[in-house]
């Protein structure tokens, strides 16, 4: 597999929301809209990009039995700094993703992607997986929260697309399951 | 009064699974019978409430008198992932017959973002100590009685004729999705 293929097989193809189902927790929790989707997706591929960096650097003088725990740590210290971050210079976005900023550190996407791949590859190649899986997952998100947008209150990212009435339990917890669902639904068309 | 305000608050009103979206890779992964399904509510309702004592005391007498709040997040991780390992251990030595019914569910719960959800909310709802417990156990009842009512329909939809696309996980949550609207016929009760 070529780097290329490396990195675009987080959109479609082995897309970490709609096809491996991993990270369905802040998937649900935060896309109320297509921005603070984007906002999460992006706080996550930092979180996923320097920690496949770190383990995939060090992963030769772990003991291979305190891995889990050693990854752990690593991916919770970056947690911790985008957690700081966010605070300090985008207040309103850190309200609103509010607990799900520290789950950051048990979605199974971060610690798979350390377990399964970056302590096993090379650098280079760990990096582009972490930034391939976070953007798809980002995406996944973006469009998940775009759809529970449109439909719910008849914008995109705060740009009001048409006036009137809409279906406004696609803003509130319902839609979340049932948007997602059909989305899965559409990636096992587009994947056949 | 303030306790059954905490309970039906974190069962019925504000569900963890079906409102708070935390726990959601369990609810997913493993409701597909309901055996296993209370095999996960008891595991989640061992180590939730552990986890949740343990964190708060950390929280009360390490983090805050030494002002290091900002380590919240890595010590309540580190506290929860050797918590379930120990329990595991001690399970093993002390109750062979309860190891062998919440066993195979107990490495799945560190990932469980419900844990450390709870976990880090009883602090920031300051809570004390009987409160905590009281969320915390409430909370995995919710959890339980979600994954319970969603296994009776999965077993139900494994009968059902079903678009191709849609069999498995996509009409599972789309089903869930209807739960989540029924619960949301409780709000405004507390």
């Amino acid at each position: 597999m070529n780097q290329m293929q490396n990195f675009t097989k987080g959109f479609i193809k082995e897309n970490p929301v709609f096809v491996m189902l991993l990270g369905l927790c802040p998937a649900l929790g935060v896309t109320t809209s297509a921005f603070n989707g984007l906002g999460m997706g992006l706080a996550t591929t930092f979180v996923l990009v320097m920690s496949n960096l770190v383990v995939s650097l060090i992963k030769n003088f772990i003991p291979d039995k305190v891995r889990i725990p050693s990854f752990i740590v690593i991916i919770a210290s970056f947690v911790t700094i985008v957690e700081l971050v966010m605070q300090g210079f985008l207040p309103a976005l850190f309200e609103q993703l509010g607990l799900f900023i520290p789950l950051i550190v048990v979605n199974c996407l971060v610690l798979g992607r350390a377990e399964a791949f970056a302590s096993k590859k090379s650098l280079p190649v760990a990096i582009v997986d972490g930034l391939g899986m976070g953007l798809g997952f980002a995406f996944a998100l973006t469009v998940l929260g775009g759809v529970r947008e449109i439909l719910g209150s008849g914008a995109i990212f705060d740009i009001d697309l048409m006036p009137g009435d809409f279906m406004l339990v696609f803003v509130l917890a319902p839609g979340a399951f049932i948007g997602l669902g059909y989305l899965v639904a559409i990636s096992r068309k587009l994947n056949k | 009064m303030e306790y059954i305000v905490i309970i039906i608050g974190a069962i019925l009103v504000n569900n963890i699974v079906l409102a708070q979206f935390l726990g959601i890779c369990p609810f997913v992964g493993v409701s597909n019978k309901i055996s296993t399904s209370v095999g996960m509510g008891g595991a989640v309702l061992f180590v939730m409430t552990i986890a949740t004592i343990v964190t708060w005391l950390i929280q009360m007498y390490v983090l805050r008198p030494f002002g290091i709040g900002f380590m919240q997040t890595i010590a309540y991780i580190l506290v929860i992932a050797s918590l379930v390992q120990m329990v595991e251990i001690i399970l093993k030595k002390v109750s062979p017959a309860l190891y062998q019914a919440l066993g195979v569910f107990l490495p799945l719960i560190t990932t469980n973002c419900a844990v450390l959800g709870v976990a880090i909310l009883a602090v920031q709802n300051d809570f004390n100590l009987l409160e905590s417990v009281v969320f915390a156990l409430a909370n995995a009842g919710g959890f339980t009685l979600a994954m319970l009512l969603f296994a009776g329909i999965r077993e139900h939809l494994d009968l059902m004729e079903v678009p191709s696309l849609m069999r498995g996980v996509p009409i599972a949550l789309v089903a869930a999705g209807i739960l989540a609207l029924a619960f949301m016929g409780f709000t405004g009760i507390v």
